[in-house]
């Protein structure tokens, strides 16, 4: 027979080697028991100890964290507030002042703005408000956080000197405006490093998508052409600057101040270059084993939306030797498309332009591979991008979870395409299962579902209870 | 559901030319309902029905002899008190059009569960609309946009928009979800539901949108 059922987690296979070989987190975790201290059972304990202090020290670092936020929190009598989401432009800081007074944002906006651009401090107060305002729809604030971001800070420590000596620079030159909001400018942008590194994800991946492309425009499609004028331009402009300091005043007493802030800029160089060098050098390593990991995750649900899944259908039909010859036929087939033609498994997206197509091929996909029909309605369609794709592909390991899981005969399948987004719900009426419940490092409804939509900055909403059946909403905004 | 909770059993007359779907329905529905007859053909079923004047007509859309509009012409002008739910084997958009255009009171595919049927059966003897999710996408579809400015002349506004309440009860079928759960969902009485389903039925009837039938012509593939 069936070997005994898995737990319903909905997230597709238990990783047993994975969970077994680590010793849950908090009190779980047990204290070394018994006194064998040879062979492994020496070597285990030794392990459990090793774990257990870990634990405390993350404990620790955890409620000192809390207990740093709940202080900020206090001092500025802001528990209540929160930065927008739905009214902002940056970071949301005047749509929530506004929720939070009643003015209206247009006004709060306005004099923000002007304030900032006047006297320069209201930038900064601007910046440490994103800093430690929570976001709308979450608790803890960005700031909390960048207290543990060592390599953060240390970046933040390291940029003071380059404020410093632009600072120097600046007044030397008596560059009128930018003297006065110079400070609180050098000071958002260093605390702007600490906002970036350490964001929620979806606020992250809002920045990445809208803000960093905003900054660095040429970077994708630039030609060498474009590359080369802007060189030119700028060091004509440069050139520019220059002979109008230099020659505006008279000669030696432009030149005197000029020298001086030159020296300044060579002293700072000696100084902290080395250490300016070491900390690039540490950025990049980091920003690699970032790539690296994500990587690692994309290819992680792949592999759990072809792999596992068809090994947990052979498992589930051990006396059924045609329809296990077939599954295994089937995901052969895609492993070698994966490995020797490059075409990602699971991934739907890809052989359609239009959404309509997608979908159409998800259900057929989905009812060749497993014993559910899915019934499928659509309003409207419009052709696939990235997002788009992901969302497919991310309904698609939905109606899977709902074939594996739901024990339902079938399952609805709705997409929508609005002015602003498309939304998919994929709903069954099967037995439901509690959300909380289902571990936060399970694949499926984590990497599959959850990472996949926010990676392209759409959401995901589960509405499900034990006896319920299960529904899930996804929706990826438009460009 | 048994039959007992919903009072009579409705008389209910069958147009299919398959012999084999047939004996299933009366199989499946025999204990639920009062069977009054068959037909197998267009000019046999206007006749029979004309005659035996069922509550419920179980109509199947490609019949030989002039399809399921035909039969709906045949009977509907003499008496218009007879109720037709409309069956396909795959649910086409010009299927869709053409039966509930011509008076067809629901559509469901032929797919559906023997519960499902009697439910729906007893739902269109009761006067109400029968709403497949693939009906209310169809629905939501051809409504959605605004019409196209050459043929606005001679609309009727009142028929051709959906209102937002409607939008919603629509958009909550098509997801898959029944009356019921659509009550539950909105916080309106199952009654209420069911006056937003026979409006829109109306408006599909009665709206003479350009978009209802290129929406069916466009659409063939699905």
């Amino acid at each position: 027979m069936v070997p005994a059922a898995p737990a319903r987690d909905h997230g597709g296979i238990s990783e047993s080697t994975e969970s077994s070989a680590r010793p849950s987190p908090g009190p779980a975790a047990e204290p070394p028991r018994g006194s064998r201290r040879t062979g492994r059972g020496y070597r285990d304990d030794w392990h459990q100890v090793r774990w257990q202090a870990r634990e405390w020290h993350h404990d620790h670092e955890r409620s000192r964290s809390r207990r740093h936020q709940e202080h900020v929190h206090r001092i500025l009598r802001l528990r209540g507030m929160r930065r927008s989401t739905e009214a902002r432009v940056l970071a949301g800081v005047c749509g929530g002042v506004s929720e939070a007074t009643g003015i209206d944002v247009t006004l709060v906006r306005i004099g923000a703005a002007v304030l900032g651009v006047a006297f320069g401090v209201p930038l900064l107060v601007y910046v440490v408000a994103w800093l430690i305002i929570p976001i709308d729809g979450d608790d803890g604030n960005i700031f909390s956080r960048a207290v543990t971001d060592r390599r953060g800070i240390r970046i933040f420590i390291a940029s003071i000197p380059i404020m410093v000596m632009l600072q120097i620079l600046v007044s030397v030159l008596h560059i009128g405006l930018i003297g006065i909001i110079g400070w609180p400018l050098f000071g958002s942008a260093g605390l702007a490093i600490l906002i970036w590194r350490n964001a929620g994800p979806t606020e992250k991946a809002w920045i990445d998508h809208d803000l960093i492309p905003m900054l660095r425009a040429d970077e994708e499609g630039a030609s060498r052409w474009s590359l080369i004028l802007r060189v030119f331009v700028g060091a004509l402009l440069g050139a520019a600057a220059v002979t109008v300091l230099v020659f505006g005043h008279t000669t030696a007493a432009a030149i005197r101040p000029l020298g001086g802030a030159l020296l300044v800029v060579a002293a700072f160089v000696v100084l902290f270059g080395p250490w300016w060098l070491r900390l690039v050098r540490d950025l990049m390593s980091e920003r690699q084993a970032r790539a690296l990991a994500e990587e690692r995750a994309q290819m992680a649900a792949h592999v759990h939306d072809s792999v596992l899944q068809t090994l947990a259908l052979i498992q589930r039909s051990p006396n059924d030797p045609q329809q296990v010859v077939r599954l295994a036929r089937a995901q052969e087939r895609e492993l070698r498309a994966w490995l020797f033609e490059g075409k990602a498994p699971g991934s739907i997206g890809e052989e359609a332009t239009m959404l309509g197509q997608g979908i159409e091929l998800l259900q057929r996909h989905v009812e060749a591979g497993h014993r559910i029909t899915v019934h499928v309605v659509m309003v409207g369609d419009c052709p696939l991008t990235d997002g788009l794709r992901a969302e497919l592909d991310a309904a698609k390991e939905a109606t899977v979870n709902a074939a594996k899981w739901s024990g339902a005969a079938q399952v609805s399948l709705y997409a929508e395409v609005e002015a602003d987004a498309v939304k998919v719900f994929v709903r069954d009426r099967g037995q439901g299962f509690d959300p909380d419940s289902v571990p936060g490092d399970r694949q499926g409804i984590a990497q599959s579902i959850h990472a996949r939509m926010a990676r392209y900055g759409g959401s995901v909403v589960i509405r499900t209870s034990p006896g319920n059946g299960a529904e899930v909403e996804l929706s990826m905004p438009r460009p | 559901m048994s039959p007992s909770a919903q009072g009579v059993r409705p008389r209910l007359f069958l147009v299919d030319d398959h012999a084999v779907f047939r004996a299933g329905v009366k199989a499946e529905l025999g204990h639920a309902v009062e069977m009054v007859g068959e037909a197998d053909d267009v000019a046999a079923a206007i006749e029979l029905i004309n005659e035996r004047l069922p509550d419920v007509v179980l109509l199947d859309v490609h019949l030989p002899g002039g399809g399921g509009q035909a039969v709906l012409q045949g009977v509907l002008p003499l008496h218009p008190e007879v109720q037709f739910l409309a069956l396909s084997v795959s649910d086409a958009p010009e299927d869709v059009i053409a039966v509930i255009r011509a008076g067809a009171r629901g559509y469901i595919t032929k797919t559906i569960s023997g519960g499902e049927l009697l439910q729906a059966v007893h739902k269109v003897a009761a006067g109400d609309a029968v709403f497949s999710p693939r009906l209310a996408g169809f629905v939501l579809d051809a409504f959605a946009h605004p019409n196209s400015g050459t043929l606005t002349i001679g609309l009727d506004p009142e028929l051709d928009q959906l209102s937002p309440r409607e939008r919603e009860v629509l958009r909550l079928i098509a997801r898959g979800y029944t009356y019921k759960e659509v009550a539950r969902d909105l916080i309106i009485s199952a009654k209420t539901v069911e006056s937003h389903v026979s409006s829109v039925l109306r408006k599909l009837q009665l709206s003479t949108r350009h978009e209802l039938t290129k929406w069916a012509t466009d659409r063939r593939l699905v």
